[in-house]
């Protein structure tokens, strides 16, 4: 059949390169690589900028900063992000169950 | 013994399982490093929860010349805690990325243990006598009304329930801006080399208030970016020669007697890539994931997404044998890349370096023949330098009864598939193993899945 001599010709990794680009036509130009470089080095990145928290907290004075909705995750507008606002991390406090 | 057919003429059987049974992870349970101590007795891992635990192998017991001894608890401790650094907005995890052990040099024993951003060295102590018959404190602690004292004793040690006690004795801090992916304690046993995204740093044990940079791949202009360092190995002997691996599949060796920064690598290890193969995916399966120096330095190790390379220190152009641990993997590429794991790190590790054949070697190789690494289905494969002949192995609570030999998998690429084989799409890539240890003197090996710790040994006779 004629699909699959033209597999035969394709090599697999084309093949996968050719599935992905179907998916996403926007994906960039560069070579896979470069955009996960910046991606790992800013892993860990939340949106708290102390600069605008503490401008922010004195402009309002002695009135209380906007906190984010329910969804505290979603911080967006004019919103500023406060200490209280970014997830609690949590130390494990329970030991590790390899241990138990 | 050993030497003789490698690694498929070894028998292996389960031995132990450590961790929870049910299926709900908890992200703190998640393993992130396992790694034997220099004589095998010890045993530590570190999870995402930041916690390491240590086990210890029992004495053997000359009657039950059937098994080596097990690994038990021995210590477990809270290595780091979670930061956050607001002058950065950055999330410091608390996963232990490394831990490495420091030769025994006296009672004690002495860890490094890192995570993104502080390396720790840990001191695990046993305290199995305590003093008592103090003149002036009871036995609880509580100070004794001194009038109450006529006579003086002497406080003697008397036997107490054995401690382990662990204690940070350094902590190596502020020296990274970005990740640290690896640790390596150089042979002087006096320093080590931490490595990040970016740079390498030339630390003394004993010293914490300075590091030494010795790597620095920085470019002026961060649009100019293109590669990163992703693990980084001292050589096994020569204390001034290390190696660090990079996201586009190359591997530098460094010799830092020649100069302060070592920005000009001695050699460059790179295989060509033929150009007419290359896609989106090339430069993302080649980032090598590990590098191990074998044990007598002459070659050394990487580990990329489909393969385990071994290069001869001497050849600089191209390996000088490739394994394939799943290159059925290759026509999976778009999807993997879908749900990340296209990204996952494995790790690699050599055979420990058996006595036996030391003595009794008759060939010139290395000592170090046998390849270990892991794969997705909780599968873990080794490759045999010598026979070339491989295996793979699952971990598993199903089928492994002790002293049962372990039964090798295989995974069906295409056309037909074979009762017992296992189809490419039925393979479970959430079951990953990306860390495996092997003792370093005796065929017991290591191997962690997401949240549980397989312990397998050779069937002896």
């Amino acid at each position: 059949q004629d699909s699959q001599e033209k597999d035969k010709s394709i090599p697999p990794e084309r093949a996968e390169e050719a599935k992905l680009k179907a998916k996403y036509p926007n994906l960039g130009q560069r070579p896979g690589g470069s955009d996960f470089l910046m991606k790992r080095l800013q892993k860990g990145q939340k949106y708290f900028d102390s600069g605008d928290y503490n401008m922010a907290k004195a402009k309002m004075k002695n009135k209380q900063l906007p906190s984010a909705g329910p969804d505290k995750n979603l911080v967006t507008g004019d919103h500023i992000p406060t200490p209280q606002d970014l997830p609690q991390r949590k130390s494990s406090l329970v030991t590790s169950k390899l241990a138990g | 013994f050993l030497g003789a057919g490698g690694g498929n003429d070894i028998q292996w059987c389960f031995s132990q399982v450590k961790g929870a049974v049910d299926d709900d992870v908890a992200e703190a349970d998640i393993i992130s490093t396992v790694e034997f101590n220099h004589s095998g007795e010890l045993l530590a891992t570190g999870d995402k929860g930041g916690r390491v635990v240590i086990f210890q192998q029992e004495q053997e017991n000359k009657t039950q010349s059937h098994s080596r001894g097990e690994y038990n608890v021995y210590s477990t401790f809270q290595s780091h805690e979670p930061e956050f650094d607001y002058l950065k907005s950055l999330e410091i995890e608390e996963k232990i990325n490394k831990i490495r052990w420091l030769p025994q040099k006296n009672a004690a024993q002495f860890l490094l243990s890192t995570n993104d951003k502080t390396i720790k060295l840990w001191k695990i102590s046993e305290r199995d006598k305590r003093p008592e018959g103090y003149n002036l404190k009871e036995e609880d602690g509580r100070y004794r009304d001194p009038t109450t004292v006529t006579t003086l004793r002497v406080p003697v040690f008397r036997p107490m329930d054995l401690m382990v006690e662990a204690s940070p004795r350094r902590i190596f801090a502020n020296a990274h801006t970005y990740h640290i992916n690896s640790i390596s304690i150089n042979s002087d046993y006096e320093t080590y080399l931490s490595a990040d995204d970016l740079r390498i740093n030339l630390w003394h044990l004993e010293i914490t208030d300075r590091s030494f940079n010795i790597v620095d791949i920085k470019p002026a202009n961060m649009e100019e970016l293109t590669e990163v360092i992703t693990a980084a190995e001292f050589h096994p002997n020569s204390c001034s020669t290390f190696v660090y691996s990079s996201s586009k599949g190359t591997i530098r060796l460094c010799d830092m007697r020649a100069s302060a920064l070592c920005d000009r690598h001695s050699k460059l290890f790179e295989e060509p890539e033929d150009p007419s193969n290359r896609s989106f995916f090339s430069e993302i399966i080649s980032s090598i994931s590990d590098v191990k120096f074998s044990h007598s330095g002459r070659y050394m190790m990487t580990r990329d997404y489909l393969s385990v390379k071994i290069w001869d220190l001497n050849m600089e152009n191209r390996p000088v044998e490739t394994y394939q641990v799943h290159e059925y993997l290759r026509s999976k590429l778009c999807s993997l890349y879908e749900n990340d794991c296209i990204f996952d790190k494995f790790e690699c590790c050599w055979n420990g370096s058996d006595r036996q054949v030391k003595f009794l070697s008759l060939c010139t190789s290395d000592l170090s023949n046998i390849v270990m690494t892991g794969s997705y289905n909780n599968f873990f494969r080794m490759f045999d330098r010598n026979t070339k002949r491989d295996i793979t192995l699952e971990a598993s609570r199903e089928n492994n009864k002790p002293r049962t030999v372990l039964k090798p998998r295989k995974v069906c690429a295409s056309g037909k598939r074979k009762k017992d084989e296992i189809s490419v799409d039925s393979l479970d890539f959430n079951k990953k193993i990306l860390h495996t240890a092997w003792h370093p003197k005796e065929n017991i090996i290591a191997v962690a899945t997401t949240n549980n710790l397989y312990i397998f040994q050779d069937k002896m006779n």
